[in-house]
């Protein structure tokens, strides 16, 4: 278990008889409580495929059900039920056929992430721009990572948005990601966009793009809201 | 109050059980306004039960409603569902 930010943790679980996945792909976690009551959640997938190991990246909502017990008290040696690898609708495809846009806000970067390891993973250059929204430096999950992997010169540039508090000397975006803001950012030629973030953000983002000249049917969103977490 | 709008993608361990097939790939024609599109980018609403609806034109094209280990699907509102491998 590694904490990511003040609210957001990674767990590695080590699936028996995983037979691997696809970045972007989620699995959702089954809880049951000892008097039989069970909830369950989606979480994307944060790691690249590779043996029977599967990091989740969870974010902590204060009255949710799942994310509690995922976030603050699960111990190492812990069980609990899996169902998946599902999804193949927001799946990274390692030929694009050209530049890619990753847009996240949020934990929306993590099913991003899962892409921008796997990329990594295999070797592929294809030129990708990562632009994620946060609020603050502080809530930017994976920050260490995407540093080293934003000058590894390999084609991945990372463009970040603080919208509420920037770091002194901070020469990034300060501000929501919008058309404008877009408009400077994204490549005029991209093969595929895949966005993901809060219902508002992804939709935003996507009619943006689209008003912007992009074709909607290369754009895919995956939204994500407060659903009890 | 508006429901929370996700998408296809937040429903795909659903549909896999129920259709035992990675659905969100799957290209569903709307019966409402005929546009044809992925699974994953269809609109979902979630409450007591699941509503699907076409993107381009909001009619319902899909409602799965789970009651313990039975689920009740109604494909209505979908045309033709086309899956792949």
């Amino acid at each position: 278990m590694r904490p990511e930010t003040d609210r957001v943790k990674t767990l590695g679980l080590e699936v028996p008889g995983w037979t691997g996945h696809r970045a972007g792909q989620h699995v959702d976690v089954r809880l049951t409580a000892d008097d039989g009551y069970q909830a369950q959640r989606s979480y994307s997938i944060a790691s690249s495929a590779g043996g029977s190991r599967v990091e989740l990246t969870v974010e902590l909502i204060d009255d949710g059900e799942v994310s509690p017990y995922l976030t603050e008290e699960a111990r190492v040696g812990d069980r609990f039920e899996l169902r998946g690898p599902v999804g193949g609708y927001f799946v990274w495809d390692p030929n694009p056929g050209g530049p890619v846009l990753l847009v996240g806000a949020g934990s929306g970067v993590v099913p991003l992430m899962a892409m921008v390891r796997q990329r990594a993973a295999d070797g592929d250059e294809v030129r990708t721009r990562l632009l994620y929204s946060a609020r603050s430096w502080e809530d930017v999950i994976y920050r260490d990572e995407l540093e080293r992997a934003g000058q590894r010169g390999d084609g991945l540039e990372i463009v970040y948005a603080l919208t509420r508090e920037q770091p002194p000397g901070w020469t990034g975006y300060g501000r929501r990601v919008d058309r404008e803001l877009l408009a400077e950012v994204v490549p005029d030629e991209l093969a595929l966009t895949f966005v993901c973030g809060p219902t508002p953000f992804a939709e935003a983002v996507a009619e943006a793009l689209v008003g912007l000249g992009h074709e909607p049917s290369r754009i895919k969103t995956e939204r994500f809201g407060p659903t009890g977490g | 109050m508006e429901a929370l709008r996700l998408d296809g993608n937040a429903v795909a361990g659903l549909l896999r059980e129920v259709f035992a097939a990675e659905v969100t790939t799957a290209i569903g024609t709307c019966d409402g306004c005929g546009a044809v599109e992925a699974v994953g980018a269809v609109h979902v609403y979630m409450a007591a039960g699941t509503v699907l609806r076409c993107p381009h034109c909001d009619a319902v094209v899909m409602k799965l409603v789970r009651d313990g280990e039975r689920i009740w699907i109604d494909l209505r509102g979908l045309r033709t569902l086309e899956l792949a491998p």
